[in-house]
Parts: structure tokens; sequence; C-alpha cells
């Protein structure tokens, strides 16, 4: 098990040290992308939507109901991002991943060690996310700070599956599907930008079953400091969640062993 | 040759290794002892990277028995890989690091210490002469360039196996020279090299044995020299007609060598004495435009026993 862990932590260390070279432009857009983000539509748009206010939002100015839902909007695309390329460079242009098995890297722990170098730049990008949240003023509880925690999950639900589809795949043709017919659609009608009560009835339980609806509830709950008021759908959510993340995280074990032990 | 898997680096019996209904290695035998330096020589698609693939214990075996450092690469993978060092047909090298960067985190993955790795990688630096660009990037290097890189890095753990799958094709002449140079020096070292190549002049130059693979299967084994003997003969007289007579010379040649190939454009003759039967031929009054005596290589020995025909 240890062993198991170092090796993983090896795989890690080699994404982090091909980081150092970007850290800088990726903090800085990990950054700007927020502060855009809720000055145009929290802010811009926020102007028009306060101007006639409706129950629908919770009684709260726009931008408090949109920061939450955006962070874990912008987590989920970023873990989808990190989660084609990489894993399709590692193991048909670079062949990195290749490398990595001719030495004692198995390739469990090459896909344990791409998840986990996942979740710390979740981590880095909604920490970042939350303290632009708290000085827009769009936070209505500390709890927020729990949002961060939050969105990792919400990340890592897609990072999973995603990672898994990609080890199977030999080019990089269907990405382009995964984002227009996926991620794009998620991003706008999983409640980010309005309840997903506005969605026509039918469409409503599509969004349940999404993990990004699950997890836009649980940081704008945090952000609103009314998680705690309802702890059962709070469990819920979370467990939603946590299905995605460890069912993900099997299929992407599996798949890169598939693809790698031949 | 070491029968016993104990006193044996690689031991195979049977060794199969099938993808669904194709059969790419065929219950093959071999046995590699410390120290030596051995070659598995073959065509496209004779079986030689998937044995290599089970040798390094990334690829499962089908059937049969193998042992690589006396241990079972189905249950002790990472264990054997620890050991070796795995010099790849298609470079694997991280583009995005520098020539060192890709020494240092090479070095992690086999758990070693960083001061100790970057002591590894400073030796290795220098031995495949590269220290002078440490600090670049791996994709502007030429492909000489990159393949030391690749031989410095499956370096850094040491390994009492280095596993080579055609390190030199695509490589000039300079660069395959400078290579075998480096390798020539490991196996001083007492490093085992085990290497898969089609190129006839490094099998020579570099293995102290080896085995002929065509279709799946072991056609042959023994040392270069013993190879020839056995396959060819001491000297190939090479000549070539005008045009048009070679057609008229069959079986006016058959008395003179060993075995007589005939290629659309020469006739090569097979003999121990290439000098006497060039002087034979004179004799009979045949006038070949061009004749050439050379001594027999290891390719006549490749090419009488997988064949002239193209592989695909």
């Amino acid at each position: 098990m240890t062993a198991m862990v170092g090796t993983i932590g090896r795989v890690f260390e080699h994404r982090a040290l091909s980081y150092r070279r970007t850290w800088r432009s990726s903090i800085f857009t990990s950054f700007l992308s927020p502060v855009f983000f809720l000055a145009a539509m929290g802010l811009g748009l926020g102007g028009l939507v306060d101007a006639s206010p409706s129950d629908a939002l919770g009684g709260v100015p726009y931008v408090v109901f949109l920061a939450p839902g955006l962070l874990a909007a912008t987590v989920m695309q970023t873990a989808a991002f990190e989660s084609t390329f990489p894993m399709l460079g590692g193991l048909v242009w670079n062949r990195i991943f290749h490398a990595m098995h001719a030495t004692p890297i198995e390739p469990r722990d090459i896909a344990l060690g791409h998840l986990a170098w996942i979740a710390v730049r979740m981590t880095m990008i909604s920490t970042i996310f939350v303290a632009v949240i708290v000085v827009f003023g769009a936070a209505r509880s500390w709890e927020v700070v729990l949002g961060v925690p939050a969105a990792v999950l919400t990340g890592m639900a897609f990072a999973g599956p995603i990672s898994a589809f990609s080890a199977t795949q030999k080019t990089m043709d269907k990405f382009n599907a995964v984002f227009r017919f996926g991620v794009t659609p998620l991003f706008l009608f999983s409640g980010t930008f309005f309840p997903v009560e506005q969605l026509p009835v039918f469409l409503q339980p599509i969004a349940w079953v999404t993990p990004l609806f699950h997890g836009v509830a649980v940081t704008r709950a945090l952000s609103l400091g009314t998680a705690f008021d309802d702890p059962l759908g709070l469990v819920v959510h979370l467990g939603v969640l946590l299905a995605f993340v460890v069912g993900g995280g099997w299929l992407t074990v599996r798949a890169v062993e598939r693809r790698m032990i031949r | 040759m070491p029968e016993s898997p104990t006193t044996s680096l690689i031991h195979a019996r049977g060794l199969t290794k099938r993808f669904g209904t194709f059969t790419a290695v065929d219950a093959v035998d071999f046995d590699v002892a410390p120290g030596e330096a051995f070659g598995f020589l073959g065509p496209n698609g004779a079986g030689k990277t998937s044995t290599m693939r089970m040798i390094g214990g990334v690829s499962p075996v089908t059937e049969g028995t193998l042992s690589v450092l006396g241990l079972d690469p189905a249950i002790h993978g990472p264990q054997i890989r620890a050991r070796l060092g795995v010099v790849p047909q298609q470079d694997t090298l991280d583009n995005e690091l520098t020539v060192r960067e890709n020494l240092l985190i090479y070095g992690r993955y086999f758990g070693l210490a960083r001061p100790e790795v970057a002591r590894r990688a400073d030796e290795l630096l220098e031995f495949a002469q590269l220290t002078e660009r440490r600090a670049d990037q791996v994709e502007p290097l030429s492909g000489g360039m990159k393949r030391r890189l690749t031989i410095a890095r499956a370096l850094i753990n040491e390994p009492q196996l280095l596993l080579l799958d055609e390190p030199t094709t695509g490589l000039d002449p300079q660069a395959r020279h400078l290579l075998w140079d480096r390798l020539y020096r490991l196996k001083q070292q007492g490093v085992t090299l085990v290497l898969t190549t089609h190129y006839m002049d490094e099998a020579e130059q570099l293995c102290d044995r080896l085995v002929v693979m065509d279709k799946a299967r072991i056609v042959a084994e023994g040392s270069p020299r013993d190879l020839i003997e056995r396959y060819s003969s001491r000297e190939v007289t090479e000549m070539r007609f005008p045009v048009g007579i070679q057609e008229t010379l069959d079986g006016r040649l058959d008395d003179l060598a060993e075995r007589i190939e005939w290629l659309p454009d020469r006739v090569l003759l097979y003999a121990d004495d290439g000098e006497a039967v060039a002087v034979a031929v004179h004799d009979r009054g045949l006038r070949p435009e061009t004749v050439l005596v050379r001594r027999s290589t290891l390719e006549d020995v490749f090419l009488r026993l997988t064949g002239r025909t193209l592989i695909e």
C-alpha cells in the first residue's frame, strides 16, 4: 500500500514538474476567468436581472446566485480539459505513460496519479475562485470556503468518467463532441445561470442525473449559508458526486490497464 | 549455452504471445547469460518487439515459461522492471522538459532519492555527450541525441540488463557509430545487453550471440561467426554480366560454388575461396562486367534464412 502511494506520487511528481513551466500563466488565468465572468454576468447582466427581482433566485442579487454556480461549472470545464488531452498525450502523442510503465510504476498508478494531479489543479482553481467570490462580496456565509472541497468533488466527478473515455481513444477526434455535446450544455443548463426549475418540466430530470447539477446545488447552498438547513439534501448531492468520483476512478484505472497491458 | 534458469538472466521455454487469433511469438526457447550481448535479428513483424515487451514485464505471456533475473514477470513485474533499462523503438522522451529534467524525473520513477538522481544524471549526461545540452528542451535535439538521451535515461537505475529495441534505426552513420561505442563500453562494464535489430552490421558489431527470428519463430541461433559458417560460405563472389548474358549461363557455373543464387541483376556464388571462383569463371571464357569478392556477412545468413521477399 505504501509502495503504491509512492509510485502514484511519482506520476504526480512528473505532472507537477511539467506544470512548473506554465504555472504563472496558469494561475493568472485561473484568477482572471472568475473576475471576468463575475464582472460581466454577475454585475453587468445581474444589473438587469436585479431590476426586476424574481423569487426564483431565492431573493438574492444575481451575482450572489451566480458566483457559486460558476465556481462548480468552471471547475468542471477545467477537469474535462485536464482529463482529455493530457491522457491521450501520455498514451499516444508523447507516450510518456509507456516510459513510466518501463519502470516499477504500474498502469494503475499512472491512472491514479493522473487523477490526483487533476484534484490538486481543481483545488488551486477553486481556492482562487472562492477568494474572488469573497472579494466581489458575492458570498453570504463563511461556509463558502467549504465550496473549495465541494467544487473539487464536482470536478473529480467529471475527471474520472472523461479520463476513462479518453483512455479508450486513439485520436482526439471525439473530444470535440465531449465538449460540444457534454460539457457546454451542462455548463449552460445545470443551474449555473438560472434555476433548473426554469427548464421545461421534461428536461428537469436530465439535469438531476448530471453531476454538475448536484455540484452547483452544494456550492450555492454553502455560499448562501443554507447548506446545513437541509442535511438530507446535502447528503444526497454529495452522495451522487462521490459515486461519480469512485465509479469514474475505477473506470479510469480499468481503461488505462486495458490500454497499456497487452 | 546456459540451460538452467538459475544461471541465465533470461530463460524462455515455449514462450508464446498471441493477440486474439494472431500469433506474434510462437513457442520460442532461448537463454541469455549474465554479461552477454544477445541479439534478436529478423525482418519487420518477426516477433522481436513482442518478445522484448514480454521480457520487459509490460506484456503478459500467453503461454510458456519466462523468467527474467530469476523472477516471473507475471508476478514480479515491478521488481523486474526496477532492475531493467529499456530503450524502446519509439522515443518516449518528455518534450516539455529539458534534457537533464528527463533524466531526473525518470530516476524518480524508480524511487531514487533526489541527490542521488542528480549525481547519476550528471554522469550520464557526460557518458551520452549531452552535458552541453543539459538545459535545452528535448524537442529540437537531433535523432542521434534523442537516442543517446534515451539510453542515458535507461541507465539511471544502474540496470543489470539493458533492453534495446532497434536502438539505431533511423540514425546517420556517425550517430550509429557513437551509439555502438557507448553500448560497447556498457558491455565492458558488465551490463547484459539484449537488442533487436534488422541491421546486420549492428548485430555483428555488438552481439556475442543472436537468434534469427522469422514469422514468430526462432529459425537459427549462434554467434555471428557460427551462423555464417553454418548458413553461408566464407566468401561470396558477386558477378554482374552484360544484359542478356546471365540467362545463357544456366548450368555453366554450378560446379564452381557450394551454392549459387541467381538475382535479376547479378549472380552470387558462395564458396570458401572467392578469388578462385572469379579466376575459374574467367578461365571458362566468361566476361562479367563487374566482379566483387567479399567475405560472407550475417546479411547473407539472414537473407538465406528469411528469404528475399519484401515483408511489409
